[in-house]
């Protein structure tokens, strides 16, 4: 499972177990191009609470892609291992919730401007967290 | 010290040449081990005594054996004393052996215990020589901050004074000496030494005034070492822990963040918003990462803002890291909010305990002590009071002036002749001088700053005056809009503070130097309670923005004093102070007054003209993201 928060260039990256950094940020890219496109597609409600993509499988791995969207256009990319089929819709939305309130503490850091990388020990610490639950 | 004189016959009983100073040391020592009068030292205290010399451990149980205590079963003064002398010896590297100790030896080193002050004191020679200082609250800041690092002592030294220069409030000395045992070698005793980084913050009137101090007070100290020791246990750690937690706030910097926190935001139970906050702790220079880091630390309700608690602790933290200590991944406890907020009404208490030491009044530290032996009686109450004062009402327009440290240095020089601290305190503009430097320099001159208060007046003077008004309305308006502001006009009624006049005196910087010699005038305690009458009529006036006066509280207050309250003032005339002395210092006073409020006017104006120019672009920036807003679609 891999984490990205993106605002059309990933703020934060986090993937485990595997690190198979280049195909994750491919897929990360390409995920993005669908969740632009479902945004534009709805117009006004722009908090989407998920966004089941189920459809980037490969031969050799299959994974399935959520996104999630802010208010503010940043954009939460979470791929996991189809292998990992315990995972429920329910969880994925909690997830990312989790990953929402996370984000918006950091945003309440005065030293924090939007766009930068995400460093927060806070947030990485819930992130792992998070994962390790999945794993 | 009482146990001094026990003490010696006990040394002569057993058959020790003791020097004076020894026995002194040792008399302090013993009677810090067993507070409470009775024959023998506790043993817990002792052994915690004894590690902290830092000999190794079978060392110590030889020093134990051969003293006789294990033989006799407790540590009764006799043994006490030779035991300590055969920790000198041993540090000295002479075998621990009865007649290694007949020779004249160094006093023991005792390094985590706060009652040494570690390798300073290692001869009587160097004890003399050294002046540890007035600055007890650096003297322990750099006790137990060297505690903790073990080895780091010389090199954290200097690092040291900034945290020292913010507390050194006579209570610390007092108390955290007492604490910490500093105060017990130092009180009552006739050494004066200053560790040599303390240098700075030894000031002239350190000598005299904490020798005199001692004097008045050993008895005083003595008898509060017991309380001290009961209040500092209070806490859920220990002592040891107490003297070796560098995440533990001592009183002085908690009075320190205190005051800052007032500089930025008057109301003491409100927020500093995060972008106040921001530019307050950039100008510690630290890296933007790490300050992020020390938000995510100390905000823990994620709301953007800064408590007070919450100040303190992102306060302390960065003053650690300045001191080199790498930032925790977790808040310590110490440092948590609920921790903070229940120990910040201990300094009330230990106000109380400890005679007002008012060591939560702004500033004054050092000085606060010094003005103490000086008008002793009249402090206390003042102190208390103001403590109070300062504690309830601060909102209004002190803060107006971030820049301005005039307040702690207003009243100081009305209750307490402390000058040193104030500026330094509370200003933002002092402190980001001293945050331009390197961290260790800009410890130094933290440290410095408390201590020398002509200096520090005249650097902020250059300071206003080569800012000008302009940087001080830029601040200003930065203030304002940080929306802390609006102030200073509204009601200051009931400013009975001293510190709050003075707060509102802050604003000017540029009179500070005119400040010394009207506060000297000033300095009764009748002035004081001009003072406080005065309030109301000041805030009028002054309202925050105006930083130039630093006429301050003692001019204004005459001034204002005279002019909306006669009647008021005169019953103060005849009773403070010969009236005549007094109608000089007030026509003087007068004057600058109304040359100040002209240039208050002024400022002023001036003020409100940027306030609206900002607002302006501020509309024109709104309009502009209104306009874009739309465009962009991330």
């Amino acid at each position: 499972p891999r984490v990205c928060a993106a605002a059309n260039y990933p703020l934060y990256i986090r993937s485990i177990p595997t690190e198979n950094e280049l195909k994750f940020h491919y897929t990360v890219h390409t995920s993005l191009d669908v969740v632009d496109e479902k945004i534009s597609a709805m117009g006004k409600a722009l908090v989407d609470q998920r966004e089941l993509y189920l459809g980037l499988l490969y031969p050799t791995e299959d994974y399935k892609v959520y996104g999630y969207v802010t208010n503010s256009k940043v954009k939460f990319v979470m791929v996991v291992d189809s292998s990992n089929t315990a995972l429920r819709d329910n969880e994925i939305r909690s997830m990312f919730r989790k990953l929402h309130n996370s984000y918006t503490d950091i945003m309440c850091n005065p030293f924090y401007n939007p766009g930068d990388r995400i460093h927060s020990r806070a947030f990485d610490n819930m992130v792992n967290s998070m994962m390790m639950q999945v794993c | 010290m009482e146990p001094g004189p026990p003490g010696g016959p006990a040394a002569s009983a057993a058959g020790l040449p003791l020097s004076e100073s020894e026995q002194q040391r040792y008399s302090e020592l013993f009677s810090r081990c067993c507070p409470p009068p009775e024959a023998a030292a506790g043993g817990s205290s002792v052994g915690e005594l004894f590690r902290a010399s830092q000999l190794p451990p079978d060392t110590l149980h030889q020093i134990t054996e051969v003293c006789g205590a294990k033989r006799v079963g407790y540590f009764g003064p006799a043994q006490f004393y030779i035991a300590l002398k055969l920790i000198a010896a041993a540090q000295s590297g002479f075998p621990v052996r009865i007649e290694s100790i007949k020779n004249e030896l160094p006093l023991p080193r005792f390094v985590a215990l706060k009652n040494d002050g570690d390798v300073r004191y290692g001869t009587p020679a160097e004890l003399h020589g050294v002046k540890f200082q007035v600055p007890h609250a650096t003297l322990e800041k750099n006790s137990y901050k060297r505690t903790d690092e073990g080895d780091k002592q010389e090199p954290k030294s200097p690092p040291m004074s900034p945290i020292c220069s913010p507390p050194a409030s006579p209570s610390t000395y007092q108390r955290i000496p007492l604490t910490y045992g500093y105060g017990k070698s130092r009180s009552g005793l006739e050494q004066q030494h200053g560790a040599p980084y303390e240098v700075r913050h030894t000031t002239h009137q350190q000598d005299g005034s904490s020798s005199g101090n001692y004097g008045a007070k050993p008895a005083h100290a003595c008898s509060t070492l017991g309380r001290s020791l009961s209040v500092e246990r209070e806490q859920p750690d220990s002592s040891a822990h107490y003297s070796d937690d560098p995440w533990r706030i001592t009183e002085e910097q908690r009075d320190y963040y205190v005051n800052q926190f007032r500089s930025l935001q008057p109301d003491l139970n409100s927020f500093i918003s995060g972008s106040v906050a921001k530019n307050f702790f950039t100008k510690s220079k630290l890296p933007i990462p790490e300050l992020s880091h020390i938000w995510e630390l100390s905000d823990v309700d994620c709301d953007g803002a800064l408590m007070l608690p919450e100040f303190c602790a992102a306060f302390h933290l960065v003053v650690a890291r300045k001191n080199g200590y790498q930032l925790p991944e977790t808040l310590p406890d110490t440092l948590l909010p609920d921790y903070l907020q229940a120990a910040s009404l201990k300094p009330l208490r230990d106000c109380a305990l400890f005679d007002s030491y008012s060591e939560s009044l702004p500033g004054s530290q050092q000085t606060r002590d010094f003005s103490r032996t000086e008008t002793s009686a009249e402090e206390v109450p003042d102190n208390s009071a103001l403590l109070q004062d300062t504690k309830k009402d601060d909102k209004q327009a002190l803060k107006v002036s971030t820049t301005v440290k005039t307040i702690p240095k207003d009243f100081q020089h009305l209750t307490v002749k402390t000058a040193p601290q104030e500026p330094n305190a509370l200003k933002a503009r002092p402190r980001s001088r001293s945050y331009s430097s390197t961290s260790i320099e800009d410890a130094m001159k933290k440290g410095e700053e408390p201590p020398t208060p002509p200096p520090r007046p005249q650097k902020s003077h250059s300071r206003a005056s080569s800012l000008d008004l302009n940087k001080i309305f830029q601040q200003n308006t930065q203030a304002v809009r940080s929306g802390w502001l609006p102030p200073p006009p509204p009601a200051l009624p009931p400013r009975p503070s001293v510190s709050q006049t003075e707060q509102v005196s802050e604003v000017e910087l540029h009179p500070q130097m005119n400040r010394p010699p009207s506060q000297a005038e000033e300095n009764s305690s009748a002035k004081k309670e001009v003072v406080l009458v005065q309030p109301p009529s000041k805030p009028a006036r002054r309202k925050l923005r105006t930083e130039t006066q630093g006429l301050e509280t003692p001019e204004l207050s005459p001034t204002i004093n005279v002019t909306s309250s006669l009647p008021a003032v005169k019953p103060h005339l005849p009773v403070q102070k010969p009236s005549s002395k007094q109608k000089r210092a007030i026509q003087t006073a007068i004057r600058k007054n109304k040359e100040a409020n002209a240039v208050l006017a002024r400022l002023n104006s001036e003020l409100q003209q940027q306030l609206k120019e900002v607002h302006k672009e501020r509309i024109a920036l709104e309009t502009q993201l209104e306009q874009l807003r739309p465009v962009t679609v991330l």
